[in-house]
């Protein structure tokens, strides 16, 4: 317990509770539980690309390309549906989650197999993504009412008092939560990024680790490509233009190390609600956006400082040499 | 060679010089000397402080203690800059330049010739360049991209660059360790224009045919300290080699019977393009294979081949009768051959895991079900191999970068016991850590080898394979040098068989 206190985790939620109380201040009701399971349900699809993201990350990788996959995938199923607004909702997630996958593998073989820096292949990425969207679409939007109710009602759908996109979030945390402590390959993610060089000496294989991390990262994206089309219900070429910076700025306020190796799931998550939070409190305390643009910006650099002072350890015998 | 009184007139001076890293003391309490127009031969095992004087000479280290004296006025080196202003450069085993850049631009960096507004003057780079590869013999363009050099050249374009500063001492870091014969020639003569420019040169090299070619005085260093110096002409061939090895076992090694078991491991005709060729040996159950030489030997280049970081060109490896294809480290570790490396920093532990995270990390298949971690199972199987190696921890959670050298090799070597292997390799298994923990690993290792594992041990501690190996190899150039049984083995045959000295009988 007295470990967790001194976690970032802790400060980054006692940081949270303070940001929540300073809105209620100003804005009496921010903080009734039914605001806060809105702002939770508003911040559900950046929660889910961030705990990919937060794979990539961790493998010492970045993955510039999420937006532009969610664009891409949205629009393909919304034309599908508007197609064929026959086509069972699940079958057009199934559809999502696998485009993702495959736009997630094609980073991640680049990645592995011609050894390109994370930067330079998923900034390619996220160009030839949107371009086909445009592509895809010729550059006409698919509107509210060319989609059916099923399609657009699903992630809205109320189970248990909570919205079905909320539900998806909760279980992606779960899974992750698990997944990461769990499995071999989530350690293998904190080995490839935490020291590349002993990773390879352990017998991981440091290519193919990122591979799966840029795959997961996809299909993730994928799934939040029909969940924002549908919540929205409208697809156009630019859906989520620039989303690929609020991702990344989740993770790092929520403590994922840009260096990799050094990061939780509920840092992640954490640092999404932080920043939906902001989001969502600087507009009814009647701020403009640029001051909010502004006000994340210095809460991105505030975290990274705070988190500055936990080095993960010093490699000793740097110099061993005498 | 005149020499009129050489003890007043020393460029450069070292006194009483410490230095100590965390566990371990570098050097301690060394003297140095060195004279204008005088080669002066650095000798010393490795390990034995000969790179950290370097690096306290040119700026890089600053030295606990003791003093440093030019032209007899005390002074320090805070910066590398302020080490050159002195008149001191270096060039080092690894030439330190830049392959993008010219030669010309290689030679004046960062103090290039300034026109007007402070610009660099480009017309007169080229000239002043051209000059001093004249000066020393040098036929290079100046315009030529340093890539397009071979290593000779490159040497040759950094001793330019340190003619370029003016400098009054020169350090040359085994600077004939990669040249070919012909090359060594014109380096020699080199060295030759050097001293007769007056230059004080500090020779640092392991062959002792160059050292009584080429030097005028030796210092010899052993273990950090400084053993002896003296004129060249008063010393012999084997006094030095007597001197650098040293008489004393001062490390206590654990009593062990060899009770070799059946083979276990065969090397047959193992050859790399560019690491090694050759390489024939046998290991069996039980014993302690020694495998010695200099740094850039190749002996860890056959070992990581062997662990399937890199692939060797040719060649067999056989265990226990069959054939084995090794592609990577993960199908070395399923055949059970397992290697802790030399660099523990990069390729060892991962700092910012739990200890126990980096014990069971080759190990996770064994403790998981329907793959998911047994968290419990897990911890169990770092706690059992920590404490056999006595791992002094707070807490098996604690990450491994907040333990000390010694124990970060603890787990490094418990991670590879847990995967229960039949070969284990330690490359440089003591290597920087304290004296204490040193004792512990070499008991360790005998423990194992008791208990029939194969052991191949890398190491640069002539006390080390002589205390610890059934058998030692001795690597040169790649190419294996000489292959000891424990009986025959000395200081001085290792020493020969790894420095190319003289016929080893």
């Amino acid at each position: 317990m007295t470990r967790f206190l001194k976690s970032r985790e802790a400060i980054l939620l006692g940081a949270l509770l303070a940001l929540v109380f300073l809105a209620e201040t100003r804005f009496s009701g921010f903080a009734a539980p039914g605001n806060l399971v809105r702002i939770f349900n508003d911040t559900s699809i950046l929660i889910i690309l961030a705990l990919g993201q937060t794979m990539v990350i961790l493998t010492r990788c970045i993955d510039l390309s999420q937006a532009s996959n969610l664009a891409l995938t949205g629009m393909v199923t919304a034309m599908m549906n508007a197609a064929m607004p026959g086509l069972p909702v699940p079958l057009l997630i199934l559809v999502a989650v696998g485009i993702g996958l495959v736009l997630g593998a094609l980073n991640g073989l680049l990645v592995w197999k011609l050894d390109i820096p994370p930067i330079v292949v998923t900034l390619g990425t996220l160009t030839i993504f949107r371009g086909l969207v445009f592509l895809v679409s010729g550059g006409a939007w698919v509107n509210s009412h060319e989609m059916s109710a099923a399609y657009k009602g699903f992630p809205r759908a109320d189970i248990l008092g909570l919205p079905v996109m909320s539900w998806i979030a909760l279980a992606t945390i779960a899974a992750f939560a698990v997944a990461v402590n769990r499995t071999s390959l989530g350690r293998a993610f904190y080995a490839v990024g935490g020291n590349p060089g002993a990773a390879v000496y352990t017998g991981i294989d440091v290519g193919r680790t990122r591979f799966w991390a840029f795959v997961i990262a996809g299909g993730l994206a994928g799934l939040c490509g029909y969940l924002w089309v549908a919540r929205y219900a409208v697809a156009y070429t630019d859906v989520a233009g620039g989303f690929e910076l609020d991702i990344i700025a989740a993770c790092v306020i929520g403590g994922i190390a840009i260096s990799g190796g050094l990061g939780t799931v509920t840092g992640a998550v954490l640092g999404a609600l932080f920043l939906g939070t902001i989001k969502n409190a600087l507009p009814v305390a009647g701020i403009s956006p640029f001051w909010q643009m502004a006000i994340s910006g210095t809460a991105i650099i505030v975290a990274v400082a705070v988190n500055r002072r936990r080095t993960p350890g010093r490699i000793i015998l740097k110099e061993a040499k005498a | 060679m005149k020499d009129t009184s050489p003890e007043s007139r020393e460029v450069l001076s070292l006194e009483a010089i410490t230095k100590t890293f965390p566990g371990v003391t570098a050097l301690n309490d060394v003297a140095l000397s060195l004279y204008p127009g005088e080669v002066t031969a650095l000798v010393g095992e490795n390990g034995a402080g000969k790179s950290t004087l370097v690096k306290i000479l040119t700026g890089i280290y600053q030295p606990d203690g003791g003093t440093i004296r030019v032209d007899g006025a005390e002074t320090r080196f805070p910066t590398a800059i302020a080490a050159q202003s002195a008149g001191i450069t270096a060039i080092h085993q690894e030439t330190v330049l830049f392959d993008e850049l010219s030669v010309a631009e290689n030679i004046f960096l960062g103090h290039a010739p300034r026109g007007r507004f402070g610009l660099i003057d480009w017309a007169r780079l080229r000239v002043d360049a051209k000059a001093i590869l004249e000066r020393i013999g040098a036929r290079l363009d100046p315009e030529t991209p340093l890539k397009e050099l071979g290593i000779a050249s490159k040497h040759l374009v950094a001793i330019a660059r340190a003619l370029s500063v003016e400098a009054r001492v020169v350090v040359m870091d085994e600077p004939t360790a990669s040249l070919s014969q012909a090359e060594i020639e014109e380096l020699y003569d080199l060295v030759e224009r050097l001293k007769a420019e007056g230059k004080a040169i500090l020779f640092i090299s392991h062959k002792f045919d160059e050292i009584f070619r080429i030097a005028d005085r030796y210092t010899v260093f052993r273990d950090g300290e400084m053993v002896d110096a003296g004129r060249i002409t008063e010393v012999t061939e084997d006094q030095l080699v007597e001197k650098m090895v040293g008489r004393t076992m001062d490390a206590i090694f654990p009593d062990r019977t060899f009770d070799p078991g059946p083979e276990i491991l065969r090397v047959e005709g193992y050859r790399h393009p560019t690491e090694f060729a050759e390489i024939d040996f046998t290991l069996r159950r039980g014993e302690i294979l020694g495998f010695y030489g200099l740094v850039g030997a190749g002996r860890s280049e056959v070992m990581q081949a062997l662990f399937g970081v890199t692939r060797p060109s040719a060649g067999r490896v056989l265990l226990d009768g069959q054939e084995i294809v090794i592609r990577s480290p993960a199908d070395a570790i399923a055949q059970g051959i397992v290697y802790v490396p030399e660099d523990r920093g990069h390729q060892g532990a991962i700092t910012a895991l739990p200890i126990f995270q980096n014990v069971t990390l080759p190990s996770l298949p064994q403790t998981s079900r329907h793959g998911f971690i047994r968290m419990a199972e897990e911890f169990a199987l770092a706690r059992e191999y920590t404490e056999r190696l006595d791992l002094r921890a707070a807490a098996l959670d604690q990450n491994v970068g907040n333990l000390s050298g010694g124990n970060q090799q603890k787990v490094v070597i418990a991670k590879w016991l847990a995967t229960r292997p039949k070969v284990i390799i330690l490359d440089e298994p003591t290597k920087g850590i304290d004296v204490g923990s040193k004792a512990a690993v070499h008991a360790f290792m005998a423990e194992l080898a008791a208990e029939g594992l194969a052991v191949i041990m890398v190491s640069s501690e002539i006390p080390e394979i002589l205390g610890m190996s059934d058998r030692a190899i001795v690597l040169r150039d790649g190419r294996i040098a000489g292959a000891f049984e424990r009986e025959d083995l000395t200081p001085e045959i290792l020493v020969r068989a790894a420095a190319g000295y003289a016929e080893v009988a």
